[in-house]
């Protein structure tokens, strides 16, 4: 059996979105932005696309710029309001995603404030904390919504009431978030999110971002007039029309489905000895991602537990970064005050639409074999006690 | 063609999926405890010597996929060596047997190596104290 967990990396294209993306490429190929026939087509298909889009979020078709996806509409976000602004400082999280951590530290080498509020255990931002660094000059605080890793959602309304009593624009990454919790631009007032389609079955290279009427970002680079002159480049239409049809078929019982795979990964996880659950509990879906868990299993290293899991055509992926470029351990895991010592031993598992209630329970089945086997070789078994490296 | 800088060798899953010589001699002649949990790799190897030869030798280790290969792979490689013999091991002895490991993954080439030197030293420690009781 093949068990892909980790739908938090990227999800399969659902085949109805990629049959309606077909019709785009090959019969509806017209440039959107043509007087034609040809072109008017494709501009129609672009705009109820853009209209389905703005109704997920409550916004206004206007207010959605395509891009070509999450990491794009991060950088429009803070960079098209550095450019706009031409100075300032800016808030943010020690819990963002690359596309905005690195973004944050190139605007700070240009010269700009940047400043990083701490979150509590639970990956929840310090509201104290915020409320104390927005002065006048802050120009943008961004904070992603749904956390990656370890699931937090944070309080979008609570958040975005603090930035503008204090006459400040909120950017969130709700790149994980989109369609999974429910997000209302008008009610929480937010001012910019960012949204990818390859998170919820949709293709890759394509996501938006949702612009508030009124505040005004420089494009990144430039071109025609496309996208409300903030995203130049020939439109995606067959991206977006797909993007569309994948936000559609994120409804309230496909939700419901993941949440329930999820939860019983959880609980049956939680029952092995020295496990525990990074991030709020998994109860409320307003406070975690419903797709997500990040476990710690104690005296393991989450890569070795990645690879035994791969062996039985399991895909999970680490919280440790032994796995990926650097051997720092996550940021996010380090920020939540995780001990270094059970850090190393963290795994993200992340449900989406096409998997089932068998495919969970063989995953549990397994992981908890893998552990238990990781653990004859490690030395450590019930604490670090016996660690002792001086003889 | 470019090898993938992070995909381990089939030598490197081979050990991973197998490990050789796992576990802890209760009675060992000497233990070569290394690394740090903080760090996410520790090795504990434990050496049995008859006559100046390696008889026995199991290791324990916390760590990733490189960590535990490269422990079970220095098992192999020191099994009826010499004391003098093992230790001139060095990590590109070990890496060679791997079949090579990812830059960032080089030092449990060395930590193994290293937990080897250690359990000699332990060895000698105690044959000297051993000595010095017969006396």
């Amino acid at each position: 059996m093949r068990v892909y967990l980790d739908n938090a990396a990227t999800t399969r294209v659902d085949p109805a979105v990629a049959e309606e993306m077909k019709k785009y490429l090959t019969d509806i190929y017209g440039n959107a932005s043509s007087l034609h026939a040809f072109g008017r087509e494709a501009r129609e298909a672009l705009e109820r696309a853009r209209e389905s889009i703005a109704k997920k979020i409550n916004a206004n078709a206007n207010e959605i710029v395509f891009t070509s996806g999450g990491t794009e509409s991060d950088n429009l976000a803070i960079q098209g309001i550095c450019l706009a602004k031409k100075k300032g400082k800016l808030l943010t999280s020690t819990i963002e995603h690359p596309a905005v951590n690195n973004t944050m530290l190139a605007v700070k080498e240009r010269g700009f404030g940047v400043v990083k509020l701490a979150v509590d255990s639970e990956g929840f931002l310090n509201l104290d904390a915020l409320q104390d660094e927005l002065s006048g000059d802050v120009i943008l605080v961004s904070i992603i919504h749904g956390n990656n890793e370890i699931g937090t959602v944070q309080d979008m309304k609570a958040i975005s009431e603090i930035v503008h009593d204090k006459g400040s624009i909120l950017h969130m990454d709700c790149v994980q978030s989109f369609t999974k919790v429910p997000i209302d631009v008008k009610k929480t007032g937010v001012d910019m999110i960012s949204m990818a389609s390859h998170k919820i079955h949709g293709p890759k290279g394509v996501g938006a971002l949702f612009v508030r009427e009124g505040i005004e970002i420089e494009p990144l680079f430039y071109g025609g007039p496309h996208e409300f002159g903030k995203r130049p480049g020939t439109e995606n239409v067959a991206g977006a029309v797909a993007f569309a049809k994948a936000a559609e078929l994120m409804t309230a019982n496909e939700i419901s489905k993941i949440k329930s795979m999820r939860d019983y990964l959880v609980r049956e996880l939680l029952e092995v000895e020295d496990s525990l659950l990074n991030g709020p509990g998994i109860d409320n879906p307003n406070r975690r991602l419903v797709n997500n868990a990040n476990i710690t299993f104690k005296y393991i290293e989450g890569e070795s537990l990645l690879y035994k899991l791969d062996d039985y055509g399991i895909a999970v992926s680490t919280g440790s970064a032994c796995s990926s470029r650097s051997l720092k351990p996550s940021h996010v895991l380090s920020a939540i005050g995780l001990d270094h010592k059970i850090i190393h031993g963290t795994v993200r598992m992340t449900f989406g639409r096409f998997n089932s209630m068998e495919e969970t329970k063989y995953a549990v089945e397994k992981i908890k074999l893998c552990v238990d086997e990781l653990r004859q070789i490690s030395p450590f078994k019930h604490s670090f006690d016996n660690y002792d490296v001086k003889g | 063609m470019k090898m993938d800088a992070f995909r381990y060798s089939k030598k490197v899953l081979e050990h991973f999926r197998n490990p050789h010589n796992m576990g802890e001699i209760k009675d060992a002649d000497g233990i070569g405890r290394v690394g740090n949990p903080v760090c996410g790799d520790v090795m504990y190897l434990y050496i049995k010597v008859k006559d100046n030869v390696i008889t026995d030798v199991k290791f324990q280790t916390f760590g990733c996929v490189a960590a535990i290969s490269s422990s079970s792979i220095l098992t192999d490689m020191i099994k009826g060596m010499t004391i003098e013999e093992a230790e001139k091991l060095t990590k590109d002895d070990v890496l060679k047997k791997l079949d090579g490991l990812a830059p960032v993954k080089l030092h449990c080439s060395v930590l193994a190596v290293e937990a080897l030197r250690k359990a000699i030293g332990d060895y000698r420690k105690r044959k000297n104290s051993e000595r010095q009781r017969n006396c």
